[in-house]
Parts: structure tokens; C-alpha cells; sequence
């Protein structure tokens, strides 16, 4: 389950937008609570991080390095935060987990998805989605969004 | 004893620690420490061989130590150690737009 305020989802869009035609992605910064058997993880911050797949790829494709997910770790460290998730655009592409996607993610974390279109010949955000993979990473659920 | 930092996608096979003391001399003592203490970690960093899985990194400090000697690389009491995986994904577009 997530807790993804809508002020969170708005600047998951803008940076969405701003990344158009190509993926924009980031580390979605918060905490985490038990409830029952299941996790809710709350967001209350982002930290963009440059997209370093080739150029020439990043209109359906992103990479985090190792170095900028230890740099976002940190920083959520130095702010009382956990890294909870990661949020990546899907251009001219549904809000929907692919199976690149699936096979790259990890359990235990929320990925959000924004899906970014051209609206009136201007970069416009779509549907925003949050996924969490199963166990055994056969699938993606989709996250129950919890309003707090 | 060096910090080893266990990230949130981990933390289910630690108990939920998302910091263990380990004393080790090396990175690698460090990690199969690690991940005798709590077994169920060990398939998510280690492959059959013991060697660390291509989409995980661990650093000591800000260094890489697939840049360094790997998992031989030494390890000090006041070292922090971070287990990092690998992050990627993006749609089925087949091409541009």
C-alpha cells in the first residue's frame, strides 16, 4: 500500500513533463509502517536523478547508477527518511509496469509510473500509477492508495 | 566493527534492520557474514559460486569496489558499507514517437 499525497504526484508529473518524449526518473523518499502482513509506505518527498541510458534510448528506457541510488539513500538518511520506491515516466505509453520493467524491479519497494503524452502540441502528464512486484517477481500488483 | 547498510528492497530478510555491525577483514567476509545471519538475504546478493550477483554493487564510503578488489577489498572498523541494487525499467515502446 502507498500514501502518495497528491502534492507528491503533482511533481512526479512535472518531472514527468519535463523529461518529455524521454523517461524522467527518481527515488521516492518517506517511511514505512506494518500494517497487518503488509507495508505502507508513506511518500513525502522525491529526489529526481538524471536518466542514464543513451540518449537515443531514454524515450522507453531509464538507468539509475549505483552511485546516484547511494547518493539519494544518504540523502534521505541525513533527512530522517527511507528510500520507499522509484517513480519513472512511460512517454506516448500507459501507466502500466512493462516486462522490462518487472524483470529489472525489486520487492519491497513502490514504483510509481506517470504516463506523459503530447496534449494540444504541448508535453502533458496522464495517469499516475504505483506497482509493487510480488515475491517471487511474477508479477506487479497495483498499490491500494491509501489516503491519510 | 564496519556498518553495513542493508537498502529498504533487502530489509525483509534482515529482520527489517536496515544497519548490521559486521567485523570482517574483508568485503567479502563482510557479506557471507552477512549473509549468515540471515540466510534467507544470501540468494539476492551471492550466486551459487559466492560471487556478488551483476545487479547488485556494494560500496565502501563512495567507492564502488567492483572499481577496487572486489569483495578482497579490506575493510576498516569505521567503515560504512552499503549493499546497492541495481535500478532500471521503462515502457514497451517499440520506437520513438
Amino acid at each position: 500500500m502507498i500514501d502518495l499525497p497528491l502534492s507528491i504526484a503533482k511533481r512526479v508529473h512535472a518531472e514527468g513533463v519535463l523529461a518529455f518524449p524521454n523517461e524522467c526518473c527518481g527515488a521516492l523518499l518517506g517511511s514505512v509502517d506494518a500494517v497487518g502482513t503488509q507495508e505502507l509506505r508513506h511518500v513525502v518527498d522525491i529526489l529526481a536523478l538524471p536518466n542514464t541510458r543513451e540518449a537515443e534510448e531514454q524515450y522507453h528506457r531509464f538507468v539509475i547508477t549505483p552511485e546516484d541510488y547511494l547518493r539519494a539513500e544518504q540523502f534521505a538518511r541525513t533527512e530522517g527518511l527511507d528510500l520507499v520506491g522509484f517513480y519513472h515516466s512511460h512517454p506516448n505509453a500507459p501507466a502500466r509496469p512493462s516486462d522490462y520493467d518487472r524483470e529489472h524491479a525489486w520487492p519491497n519497494l513502490s514504483y510509481v509510473i506517470v504516463a506523459t503524452l503530447l496534449r494540444d502540441g504541448k508535453a502533458a502528464a496522464g495517469d499516475v500509477t504505483s506497482w509493487e512486484l510480488s515475491l517471487d517477481r511474477s508479477r506487479f500488483d497495483a498499490e491500494e492508495q491509501v489516503a491519510l | 566493527m564496519a556498518t553495513v547498510f542493508i537498502p529498504t528492497a533487502l530489509r525483509a530478510f534482515t529482520d527489517r534492520q536496515s544497519q548490521v555491525e559486521i567485523t570482517s577483514d574483508t568485503v567479502g567476509e563482510a557479506i557471507s557474514a552477512l549473509a549468515a545471519l540471515y540466510p534467507d538475504l544470501a540468494p539476492h546478493i551471492l550466486d551459487d559460486e559466492g560471487a556478488l550477483r551483476g545487479f547488485v554493487n556494494v560500496f565502501i564510503g563512495q567507492t564502488n569496489i567492483r572499481e577496487t578488489q572486489g569483495l578482497d577489498t579490506p575493510v576498516a572498523t569505521t567503515d560504512e558499507v552499503s549493499i546497492v541494487p541495481a535500478i532500471a525499467g521503462g515502457s514497451d515502446l517499440a520506437r520513438r514517437v
